[in-house]
């Protein structure tokens, strides 16, 4: 076994964190966790075309360190080749999933140094949510532009109206302002149209130069 | 004699008369709302870490008007894309293949590529303006479209919208506080925060950057706190009303500088423990040890001895170095500290997407109450001088000021928009107002008199101001004004004006690059800074030519009129 890994082409390591995956429920690599491994490796390279025939046999590992990491290799039935890494990776590949489902991991805590794992492509909804309430706020902001609008036109549609029929009314309380003597009770009336002295304009304190 | 009353006073009365405000506390929270700003919330807290001048304010509102805006529709944008679970600037796109992340983004991070490419689509050149990025068109209508309803009857509308939009911040803020406080690795912020490197004090850049800081985050110069004071009633306790903004003000910076810096803290905290998780993962990765067998805490000890025995090896390794004082001094302020890291401080606190949602919102509801000020510091000069007749309604006035500011502000959207947003901010926004501040103290103090101001004021307020009012009016005011004025000018002076860039073909990206303004871009960042105050003495000289040609026309009139008097008499 020692001569096909000083090749080492066609051998692949593997790294797994079982504690990083599973803290207090990991599980303990022993020599039965390494049996289902070369099972499941087995089992990918059986769905390629052209290797059926492959057996748990043909799978060795080597080098198991305590990280829990090693490095396979898959011969082919006499034995005395090795698969070539491009068909170990593609078989890898495709099964990935299940391989990390026997051991309850994922890409990340169980790798395969040499070979890429696929992403998740995204999942992207069809219509992306800033759009929806984007509309909806949209929506809100239109609608209560044109009700400010609308009461708006209605507010001077009234004191169009308003002011002629006030007029006769304001015309009849100035008439009950008292007079004595000529003189209007209330001098700061500002209805009567006084100036208010209180209040001047800017204008009108500056002196002009 | 009864006078009787002329039917056109009674007329005139309804719909003419000046807007008031319903309450006082409208007015001081509009005042308040317009000062608290973005700039209390990403400028103070930056500021604290490192160390330890009517048509010119019209034009410079009109300026700020335009590109505020466009920080607005960022933070929609942003706000709009926290509703979703896992936040989309949480994970790194995967590239074509489905092999890896995209390049750009695993080089950055993946909170920086969502800012640069998934939101501004940026440029690698200001020259590159590369074209409209749709996403942010449309957030830029509504946010426009947001600001017209609230401006819609100038102040009896924002009068209402601001009771929300100035209180909401600060309800979000102290739930922030709270959330911040409980974060593991607040109080390393805290205590950074609070502890004064006593060398930088020396530094006048700090004194500088701290004048500046305070002059600004008041917005004055702009012409707005003036807009909003002029719907009040003429006997006003202004003085009072002054000293409430500015205290608030600053209460309020401080306020945010507490919670931002215990996000800060809890941020540099996690990083700095994944950065210690990365290397406790190459050394077990190279040196076999079973998984998870070295904790954060015996990091140190192990490296230690792995350095004296097998030192060759750990070199090989190409250990980070991983200190918690690297990660606090990573300050940024600005853009740079809402978009990139806050959001990735947010990412690490449970129940994400709710606090995006919370911390954007605030950033929108305080930028659209200090956009009130400057579109009231626009559209109250223009009411006032009269543009447009008097049937045309106050709606129509907002919409089409609005309407003029967006689309100008549609620039903003291009690709390269970021980098003007920057000029705009940088030139539009700093001498303008320190001059106009400046103009406005000496013209009241010296030109209008310190005598009659005074007058002025105890005739509104009831007392004369006291001495420390007047020796700040005469003599301290003006001259900070002069010496931050100066100093601005200074600092511009000593290189060429320069900006950087996001690059990704830059051979030190993620570090932007720094490039230099092409020529025509200084020259648009000279009329920035100095078309608004040359309206100052244009308009001074255009009123000085109507009054002498009225005097000669008065003067005509009056030798026309001579014979006649003589006549009658």
């Amino acid at each position: 076994m020692a001569k096909m890994f000083k090749g080492a082409e066609n051998a692949f390591k593997v790294r797994l964190s079982i504690r990083t995956a599973l803290g207090d429920k990991a599980y303990a690599w022993d020599t039965n966790e390494e049996y289902l491994f070369k099972a499941m490796v087995a089992f990918s390279m059986r769905k390629v075309a052209n290797r059926e025939k492959t057996e748990i046999s043909h799978v060795l590992l080597c080098n198991v360190t305590q990280r829990v990491s090693f490095w396979f290799v898959v011969t082919d039935p006499s034995e005395k080749h090795t698969l070539p890494a491009v068909e170990v990776q593609e078989a890898i590949r495709m099964n990935r999933n299940r391989i990390n489902n026997a051991f309850f991991l994922n890409d990340q805590t169980l790798e395969f140094l040499k070979i890429p794992s696929t992403l998740i492509p995204p999942t992207d909804p069809p219509v992306p949510i800033w759009i929806i309430i984007f509309g909806v706020i949209f929506c809100i902001v239109i609608v209560a532009i044109i009700l400010l609008i609308l009461s708006g036109i209605r507010q001077r549609r009234r004191k169009d109206k308003g002011p002629s029929e006030v007029d006769d009314t304001e015309d009849k309380c100035e008439n009950t302002i008292t007079i004595e003597n000529g003189i209007p009770c209330d001098p700061l009336d500002t209805k009567g149209g006084h100036v208010n002295d209180a209040f001047m304009t800017e204008d009108e304190r500056l002196t002009p130069l | 004699m009864a006078l009787a009353p002329g039917p056109d006073l009674l007329g005139d009365g309804s719909g003419d008369e000046r807007p008031k405000w319903d309450n006082k506390l409208q007015y001081l929270l509009s005042c308040v709302g317009f000062a608290v700003g973005l700039g209390n919330i990403w400028r103070f807290p930056y500021l604290c870490q490192t160390y330890g001048g009517g048509l010119g304010c019209f034009t410079v509102s009109s300026l700020i008007g335009i590109y505020y805006n466009t920080v607005l529709t960022w933070v929609l944008w942003y706000l709009l894309n926290s509703f979703q679970n896992p936040l989309p600037w949480s994970a790194c796109p995967p590239d074509r293949n489905l092999t890896g992340f995209v390049e750009e983004c695993q080089r950055s991070s993946s909170v920086s590529y969502f800012w640069y490419r998934q939101t501004l689509n940026v440029t690698a050149d200001i020259n590159d303006s590369g074209s409209i990025q749709w996403q942010l068109l449309v957030c830029l209508v509504a946010s426009w479209a947001i600001v017209y309803l609230c401006i819609i009857r100038g102040i009896e509308t924002t009068g209402k919208a601001i009771y929300f939009t100035a209180l909401f911040p600060y309800l979000v803020l102290t739930i922030f506080l709270i959330r911040g406080l409980t974060l593991p690795g607040a109080t390393e912020g805290l205590t950074y925060l609070f502890t004064p490197k006593m060398q930088i004090l020396q530094n006048p850049r700090v004194w500088l950057d701290a004048a500046t800081q305070i002059f600004f985050s008041l917005s004055l110069g702009f012409g707005g706190h003036i807009a909003f004071s002029s719907y009040n009633p003429p006997r006003n306790n202004c003085k009072k009303d002054a000293v409430t903004i500015a205290l608030v003000n600053s209460m309020t910076s401080l306020y945010a500088a507490i919670i931002v810096f215990s996000v800060l803290g809890f941020k540099a905290a996690n990083d700095h423990g994944r950065c210690l998780d990365r290397n406790i993962l190459s050394l077990i990765n190279a040196f076999d040890f079973p998984d998870q067998s070295i904790s954060r805490d015996d990091y140190a000890a192990v490296l230690a001895h792995l350095n004296v025995t097998q030192p060759e090896r750990v070199a090989g390794l190409g250990l980070e170095s991983c200190h918690l004082e690297d990660f606090l001094d990573k300050s940024a302020s600005g853009t740079g500290l809402a978009f990139i890291v806050f959001t990735e401080a947010i990412l690490h606190m449970p129940g994400a997407p709710g606090w995006a949602v919370l911390f954007f919102g605030m950033l929108f509801t305080l930028g659209l109450s200090s956009m009130f000020g400057n579109m009231e510091a626009v559209i109250t000069p223009l009411l006032d001088m009269g543009v447009m007749p008097r049937w045309v309604p106050k709606e129509v006035l907002t919409g089409v000021a609005c309407l003029s500011c967006f689309l100008a502000s549609i620039h903003f959207t291009l690709h390269s928009g970021n980098y003007w947003l920057e000029v705009f901010d940088r030139y539009a926004a700093s001498l303008n107002l320190v001059i106009f501040a400046f103009l406005e103290v000496v013209g009241i103090v010296y030109i209008y008199g310190m005598n009659r101001f005074c007058d002025d004021v105890a005739w509104m307020t009831g007392r004369r101001p006291s001495l420390y009012w007047r020796v700040t009016w005469k003599v301290v005011s003006p001259l900070l004004l002069l010496t931050i004025f100066v100093a601005y000018i200074a600092l511009l002076a000593r290189a060429p004006p320069s900006y950087r860039a996001w690059n990704p073909q830059y051979d030190q990206f993620p570090t932007q690059q720094e490039n230099v303004y092409p020529g025509w871009v200084q020259v648009t960042c000279m009329l920035l800074s100095f078309l608004p105050v040359l309206l100052v003495p244009a308009v001074a000289l255009a009123q000085l030519l109507v009054r002498h040609r009225r005097k000669k026309k008065a003067a005509l009139q009056d030798m026309h009129l001579k014979p006649q008097d003589s006549g009658a008499c």
